[in-house]
């Protein structure tokens, strides 16, 4: 076992990527000498060469859409954004060229690109570097779309992202970066990359999250437990495909959900799991799905970030609702 | 303040370069006659062809969206020469990366011309194999191809396809795009990362003088050719409309790219003689003495002046090439309209390598639904 913290575990995970396949690039801006602005990519250039860990001119849809192109010629590209709001520029190129190849040449093209973005926010930051922008990638088709939430997944996500043929979009909760936890970088991951896991079993009421949320819904469990409730805390891991069956079970046995993200409230991940969970257990609902979200507003200024995101107060506030019913 | 029409805005600069007249007469070039110089006859004859070819195929794909056959077709007319000038300077193993209109390019290089008619027929997107036929598929959205081939040009960069002197192994990559296009911020970071990282990419530029309504004023005010140099590379205006200066500029271009040398900007300067689509009427915002005036430019024409004063073809040879785009022209309306419309069901297919849960339970959900139909007719 090594203790990791996130930005480690996917510099662990791209390293034994780079090295079981020669054909794995890393291609970004800062990802060279400087190891990215996160540190995350620290090291790969010394010891995989420029070739292989590209510095690329400070234009995101050109990093995209010369990925593409590698890709076509049999590489498989892992592009980092250095930050969600600098995405966008490339957001064609991943749209309507990245997630549709496959399918509009019948199958016959594959793009296994990875395309890493820290994302979220509650580190202090000037605009553009805290959204969480994943539910407009997870509404495209041909785009899977998955987030870590520790360490260990970081290390086993990104290496098994990168070993799909399909292109993946690969969300890091930034303000997790630096959380250790204990990593066996030998073993084998013990889930498929579309799953998502039981990270806090319970039996009161069930709260589903992904990313930098789902500790915050650990923590909010806790502060629950002394309370005398049970909280089942789920992490969801894959936003697209987004695999529900462990929220479906929970909730057939709890009977109360509550969906957290850092995302925006309107037409985010937490409106699809309410309206699935809506028609595949309709009858064991006590409540109606509640959702802890950021607002409908711009991603604010750092000095009232706290009170735009989801906290462990307002998630047992959720929590107390589904009750009230 | 005044704006020049097309026609008025573009004077014969010195830096166009230029092998055959309009009249088809050869004109000696200092630099560029040495790079054909091992054309024969038999080449010049088969350039003919295929930009005889070129234009039936697309004739007749103008007259089957008439008849609505096809749901929309880009007319490639008027740049026929660039399209086969170009192709023709391409290797068996070199990449092309093209827009929606390089009809001629793909027939170059072995695409079945029913599979360009599908596409715009709807019944798919794209069906040729690019492994096979280094043409990759078609794309629609303005410049981002540009991309594509760079990184592609990167990727035989890494292979250690470029510079080895094996004319069979070294590897040029061309993307085609428009005059509208330049303005593309996708055009001009390939620009940027070709030129950064030395790619064995040519960016031929096919200025057809008009981006669907607005002339190439709007787009620059420098000719296209000459932006190259604030990127870092060559750029080379040729006369898009002399499928033999096309030939010798792209020949150079690709062998610098195969030499490890870098990329090239090629600006083909030509005329689209049709509409943008057919779903244009160009009569709307420009004049018919323009296109007159173009008429007399006609890529096909000079080549064949050039043929009958060169004493390289006779009357039978231009009838059997007329014979062969007759016969292409009825195989290819024949093999358009016998396309069988995709299964519904079929959208499901290749969303990604394997279907999710959510995909096979959508595509039940739909094979039910159609079928409830089915059985409602049964009874």
């Amino acid at each position: 076992m090594t203790a990791l913290n996130i930005t480690k575990a996917i510099n662990a995970g791209l390293r034994r990527s780079m090295e079981s396949d020669a054909k794995v690039l890393v291609m970004g801006e800062d990802v060279g000498k400087l190891g990215g602005v996160f540190r995350v990519t620290d090291g790969l250039q010394k010891d995989f060469g420029e070739d292989r860990v590209i510095d690329t001119p400070l234009a995101e849809s050109g990093i995209i859409g010369t990925a593409v192109g590698l890709a076509l010629r049999g590489y498989r590209p892992v592009c980092e954004i250095q930050f969600d709001g600098f995405v966008f520029p490339g957001y064609d190129q991943i749209v309507n060229q990245v997630a549709k190849m496959h399918f509009r040449s019948g199958g016959r093209l594959r793009l296994p690109i990875v395309i890493r973005i820290p994302y979220g926010g509650s580190i202090g930051a000037v605009e553009h570097h805290s959204e969480s922008p994943e539910a407009t990638f997870a509404h495209i088709p041909g785009l899977k779309v998955v987030t870590c939430s520790n360490p260990l997944d970081a290390y086993w996500m990104i290496q098994q992202a990168i070993q799909l043929d399909d292109p993946v979009v690969f969300f890091e909760p930034k303000r997790r970066y630096y959380e250790k936890a204990e990593v066996d970088v030998d073993g084998e991951p013990d889930l498929p990359l579309e799953s998502a896991r039981v990270a806090l079993p319970g039996t009161d009421a069930t709260v589903a999250a992904y990313g930098p949320m789902v500790k915050t819904c650990l923590d909010a469990a806790a502060a629950a437990s002394d309370d005398g409730r049970s909280l089942e805390v789920i992490d969801l891991r894959s936003l697209s495909p987004l695999d529900l069956r462990a929220v479906y079970d929970s909730v057939r046995r709890t009977g109360r959900l509550v969906v957290v993200h850092e995302a925006h409230r309107t037409l985010g991940v937490g409106a699809e799991v309410a309206a699935r969970v809506t028609e595949e257990c309709f009858y064991s609902l006590e409540a109606p799905v509640q959702r802890v979200t950021g607002y409908d507003t711009p991603y604010p200024p750092a000095r009232v970030e706290e009170e735009y995101l989801p906290d462990l107060d307002r998630v047992l506030d959720a929590v107390d609702r589904t009750f009230a019913y | 303040m005044t704006v020049e029409t097309a026609a008025e805005a573009t004077p014969p600069e010195p830096e166009l370069v230029q092998l055959l007249t309009p009249e088809g007469e050869r004109v000696p070039h200092e630099h560029y006659d040495s790079l054909i110089a091992d054309v024969t006859g038999d080449d010049i004859r088969a350039m003919y062809r295929d930009l005889v070819l070129g234009r039936r195929v697309d004739g007749e794909a103008v007259a089957l969206q008439r008849q609505g056959e096809l749901g929309l077709w880009a007319s490639l007319l008027g740049q026929e020469a660039a399209q086969v000038g170009s192709a023709r300077a391409l290797r068996a193993q070199d990449h092309v990366f093209p827009t929606y209109r390089e009809h001629a390019v793909a027939l170059c290089r072995g695409v079945d011309p029913v599979k360009l008619l599908a596409l715009f027929r709807g019944v798919d997107q794209g069906s040729w194999d690019p492994d096979e036929t280094r043409f990759h598929l078609y794309t629609i959205v303005i410049g981002a191809q540009t991309l594509h081939a760079t990184g592609y040009a990167m990727g035989v960069q890494r292979d250690g396809a470029i510079g080895t002197g094996d004319p069979d192994r070294d590897t040029a990559v061309i993307a085609y795009f428009g005059d509208g296009a330049t303005s593309q911020g996708d055009v001009n970071e390939a620009f940027i990362w070709a030129s950064v990282v030395n790619a064995p990419v040519v960016f031929f530029c096919q200025n057809n003088q008009w981006a669907i309504s607005e002339p190439l004023e709007r787009q620059t005010r420098v000719p296209l050719y000459r932006r190259a140099a604030g990127f870092g590379f060559p750029g080379v205006r040729v006369d898009g409309n002399d499928v033999l200066a096309c030939l010798a500029v792209s020949r150079e271009a690709l062998q610098r790219a195969r030499d490890g040398e870098g990329p090239t900007l090629v600006e083909a300067f030509t005329y689209r003689m049709g509409a943008h689509t057919t779903t244009d009427d160009p009569t709307r915002y420009r004049l018919n003495a323009e296109l007159e005036h173009w008429k007399l430019k006609d890529p096909i024409e000079r080549v064949k002046a050039h043929m009958v004063r060169s004493d390289l073809a006779d009357q039978a040879f231009f009838d059997s090439v007329e014979q062969d785009a007759e016969e292409l022209a009825v195989n290819l309306r024949a093999a358009c309209r016998a396309l069988p419309d995709p299964a519904p069901t079929s959208i499901f297919d290749h969303v990604y390598v394997e279907p999710t849960p959510d995909l096979v339970a959508q595509r039940e959900a739909m094979t039910t639904y159609l079928d409830s139909f089915a059985e409602e007719v049964a009874r």
